[in-house]
Formats: C-alpha cells, sequence, structure tokens
C-alpha cells in the first residue's frame, strides 16, 4: 500500500443563504486547492464529491458530473456520496484509497452543500430523512431531538446535575464562537457568552439553539497524491496515516452504547492502528460538534478524555489554545458552520493548514499530527483520519 | 429470504396495540423492530412473538421546533424507552405535560396504548406510551 498526501486544500467562506449553486461553490474551492496543489485539471485523475441534498437545494441530482463539466476534468470517473454530515470524509477515505492502491496517483476530493439556502423548515425536514423512517420519523424526532436525548442519558449515566453540564455545553459554544471570530471563512462571526447561550430559544429540551450548529452553504475540496506525486509538487506534503470507517444503525439500536457512539469508537481505533498513534500524540483535531455535546462525547470516545469528563476538561480550557489536545480551531461546525456535504472536506482543510503552520491567530503551534472525526446521522456513519507532516 | 415479519405486519399490529417481535432460537434474544436477523447474533432462525408493550424511560426529550409531520403540535415528547424484553424503542409518551418534565420521567415505567386520537397512517409504526403507575415504581 502506498502512502498518500493531502497537497492543496480551497474552502469558500461558509455562510447563510446564498445564491451560488453547488457546481459554482464546489468549483471554487476545488480551483483554490488546485492553484495551493500547483496542479491544473487536465492533471486530476478522479474526482469525488460529498453532496447530500441537491436535489432539495436545487432540483439538482448528480451533481458530481456538472462539478467534472465545469473543471474541465478529463472525462474522468466521478463519484458522489452520501454519508450524512461525513460524506466528504467518506470520500475522502475512498480517495485514499484509491491513491493507496495504486491504481490513482492524483483525485481531487471534497464537498459541497447549500442547507443554508432552503430555509430552517425545508432543512429540519429533510435532515429528519436521514433518522429510520419507519421506526424514528413518526415519533416526530429531529437531529436536534436525537442530541437532546443524549444529553439527557449523559446527564443520568455521568452523576452530572443538568444546569452544571448545560454549562460546561454552553463553554463548548463559547470556544467555537471566539475561534470563529478569527475565521475570515467561518459562517458566524460573533462572541457567544454562557448567559447568552442559555438564554437562547428551546429547540429540543434540553438544548438551546446556540448549542446547535447552523445550516449553511459552502463547500471544500482537497487534492490528494501518491507520495511520490506530491513530493514532486510540494515539500510539506501532509500524509494520511491513518483513516478508519464505521457504521451502525438507529438511535435504539446502539443501546449498548449510548450516549457514546459506536461507530465513532470502532473507526478512531482503526485510524489509531494504521497509524501507530496513541490518543495523547494528537495535538489538534476537527471534530463534529454539530450539538454542544457531540463535542463532549467525541473528546471522551477520542479517547482524550475520560468517559464523564469531557465537560469539566472544556471548562478547564484543555481544549483550547494552551491545551492538551486543541479542538475545532476553525471554529467547528458550530462557528465554522455545517454545510453538510462538505464538512469531512473543510475539517481536512483545516488540519492541513495547522500542521503546515499556516493559522495565523489560530495555530496550534507546533501541531505535527491531526486529527478529524466526522459523523453522519446518529452515529450512523462515521470517519476519522489521522494526519502528519511529511517533512 | 424475507423478514420474518414484515414492517406492515409490525404496524398492523401496533394498531391494535400489539407489540410484535422476533425471539432468537439461537441466542435468545429478542428484537423489535423487525429486522432480517437477530439484533445481538445475526441469526436467522426467529419466531414471532408479542411483547408485554411494557418498559421503562431510559431517556425523551421535549421537540420545541417540529418537522414537517409535526407542524403545529408543538411541544410533544419522544422517549425512548427500555422494554421489559430487553430492546430499547422509540416512541411518543401521552398524558404528560411536556413543557414540564425533567429527569425525574427517566426511570418510569411505561405501557403502549393504542394511537386512537390520529388518523394519520404517519405515526403507527412508532408507539404510543403512558405512565404506568399501577405497577409501583421500579
Amino acid at each position: 500500500m502506498r502512502r498518500v498526501a493531502v497537497v492543496g486544500a480551497g474552502e469558500t467562506k461558509f455562510s447563510g443563504a446564498q445564491t451560488r449553486s453547488n457546481v459554482e461553490l464546489f468549483t471554487e474551492a476545488a480551483m483554490e486547492a488546485m492553484q495551493e496543489a500547483g496542479v491544473k485539471p487536465r492533471d486530476i485523475q478522479a474526482l469525488l464529491v460529498g453532496n447530500v441534498l441537491s436535489d432539495f437545494e436545487e432540483g439538482q441530482q448528480i451533481v458530481h458530473a456538472y462539478i467534472a463539466e465545469s473543471l474541465g476534468l478529463s472525462h474522468v470517473p466521478a463519484n458522489i456520496y452520501d454519508g450524512a454530515c461525513a460524506s466528504s470524509a467518506v470520500a475522502i477515505r475512498d480517495a485514499f484509497i484509491w491513491i493507496a492502491s495504486g491504481l490513482y496517483d492524483l483525485v481531487l476530493v471534497g464537498g459541497t452543500e447549500r442547507a443554508a439556502s432552503m430555509g430552517t423548515k425545508l432543512a429540519t425536514e429533510t435532515y429528519a430523512m436521514y433518522c429510520d423512517r419507519h421506526f424514528e420519523y413518526p415519533a416526530g424526532i429531529t437531529f436536534p431531538g436525537i442530541f437532546a436525548m443524549l444529553t439527557h442519558l449523559y446527564a443520568v449515566k455521568y452523576n452530572i446535575p443538568l444546569p452544571k453540564l448545560k454549562e460546561q455545553m454552553a463553554l463548548v459554544s463559547v470556544k467555537a464562537h471566539k475561534f470563529g471570530m478569527l475565521n475570515p471563512k467561518a459562517h458566524m462571526h460573533r462572541e457567544l457568552t454562557v448567559e447568552k447561550v442559555l438564554k437562547s430559544n428551546l429547540v429540543c429540551q434540553p438544548l438551546q439553539v446556540y448549542d446547535c450548529c447552523p445550516f449553511s452553504d459552502g463547500a471544500a475540496a482537497v487534492i490528494l497524491a501518491s507520495e511520490e506525486t506530491a513530493r514532486r509538487l510540494t515539500d510539506k506534503p501532509v500524509f494520511i496515516t491513518g483513516a478508519g470507517q464505521a457504521s451502525a444503525g438507529s438511535l435504539a439500536s446502539q443501546q449498548d452504547y449510548l450516549p457514546h457512539l459506536i461507530a465513532r469508537t470502532v473507526a478512531v481505533r482503526q485510524a489509531y492502528q494504521m497509524a501507530g498513534r496513541k490518543p495523547e500524540e494528537i495535538d489538534v483535531c476537527e471534530l463534529h460538534d454539530s450539538f454542544s455535546i457531540a463535542e463532549i462525547l467525541a473528546i471522551e470516545s477520542l479517547g482524550f478524555f475520560e468517559y464523564g469528563t469531557g465537560g469539566e476538561a472544556t471548562a478547564r480550557g484543555e481544549t483550547g489554545l494552551g491545551g492538551r489536545v486543541v479542538i475545532n480551531p476553525s471554529g467547528g461546525l458550530k462557528a465554522k458552520g455545517h454545510p453538510v456535504g462538505a464538512t469531512g472536506a473543510a475539517q481536512v482543510y483545516e488540519i492541513f493548514h495547522q500542521l503546515r503552520g499556516e493559522c495565523g491567530p489560530t495555530q496550534v503551534e507546533g501541531a505535527r499530527i491531526g486529527m478529524t472525526d466526522t459523523m453522519g446521522a446518529s452515529g450512523s456513519i462515521h470517519v476519522n483520519l489521522i494526519l502528519e507532516r511529511g517533512w | 429470504m424475507e423478514y420474518k415479519i414484515s414492517i406492515e405486519q409490525y404496524i398492523a399490529a401496533l394498531k391494535e396495540s400489539r407489540l410484535l417481535g422476533l425471539r432468537c432460537k439461537k441466542c435468545g434474544a429478542i428484537t423489535t423492530p423487525p429486522r432480517m436477523v437477530c439484533r445481538k447474533c445475526a441469526g436467522t432462525d426467529l419466531e414471532i412473538c408479542e411483547l408485554s408493550g411494557k418498559g421503562k424511560i431510559v431517556t425523551f426529550t421535549t421537540v420545541y421546533v417540529p418537522p414537517a409531520n409535526r407542524q403545529g403540535e408543538t411541544p410533544y415528547l419522544v422517549i425512548m424507552v427500555e422494554l421489559a424484553e430487553g430492546p430499547w424503542l422509540m416512541g411518543n409518551l401521552a398524558e404528560v405535560d411536556p413543557r414540564s418534565t425533567g429527569l425525574e420521567l427517566i426511570g418510569k415505567r411505561v405501557r403502549l396504548i393504542p394511537r386512537t386520537q390520529t388518523t394519520r397512517d404517519d405515526r403507527s409504526s412508532v408507539p404510543l406510551f403512558i405512565l404506568d403507575e399501577e405497577t409501583g415504581h421500579g
């Protein structure tokens, strides 16, 4: 198996509803990635795109085929990935496998979404389609609802009074927004305080608006290359040294593991094993903070903190700059935004630039080893990638 | 190979307030809602059984921002029940004020009741429960 590196990454500014199409958004991110990598469209051998709802967003199916056309890719194989919120991470893991296998040398991979352009009503409705249609959806459950249920379960299981947990959750959102203020490409540029979070409207008890990530429009793209090609293109290749992926079903089907998500546990174990790394070696991690509780659960499942202590660790600043492991310096899904199909690629975009020391005010000092963590639906699809400096 | 209980049959039984499950002849586990194989051992030697419809609440939420099929009905309660026979099952809770619920709901016993007040078939595959106070606290 050959080694595979990220050699370029691009991203649009994430935003609320806007008028550029998914094809326009993705091609913008792709051109930025190609420019950074020093490659041209005719060099690209395959296109892998994460996008879940372009049909509802724009009435456009097979958006990947039209992206290939717009970019002038030479009739290369093009795939589209629906892994819910993990779509472009699934795509990147696939691209990694395509190149590692020896069959491809240079692949363009990423994702795009216009979730905000759908408006809250249609976005909430279409997201709910990712629940079990027969055994969850008819109960009137939504994604905030799923994570609200996990919040209650977590409070009871780890004996944390709900007001204390809600404050810890609020601190996750406050941290995210602090980072978001420093990210010019973030959707949200606003200061949050614990008080503001706790005063925001209830979405699904006990989650409030600022515990939840926004619906966003945006795209992100990365260029993956074989080691040989990567070293010709750049003297700062970032290698994908670990990749894991796992699946699970409805929330109820995961009863033996909740509130933690079994697909993450399985995926991250694969990633650590492949990379030969331990949690304490990760300097920076972009993880799936779709809801504040989701970050607390993630930092525990990824092995950074003991189960039941994630909120406490956050409150102590252990996940901010200077902390044990910096979580979501991009602002995360919460502040950077969450254009569903693009999120996995956006996480790789951040880690890539972090490891190359290019992040300015949010730079994690001396970051050498990073991780991405992308979760689809209620832990139904999960991808973890470990990335390391190749110099 | 087909589902031992089709989703259609499961729904039809729920409409009569009967909760169907599958007992695995290999490992003894009960699976509900219906799947192709045993939820524990993935075995296919399954027999249909009727469950008690009783369980306890393991977690819940009150929904204030609804999906399309619940517009105008908020707030309402979604609960996760651990059935007496083992499986967890998502459902709704009736006859409890959704606005005044807290963690005290967790651990409370519930039992299945028919969804009679709605003719909406799109609800009928998810059970409706009420608190089962008759059997005392668990």
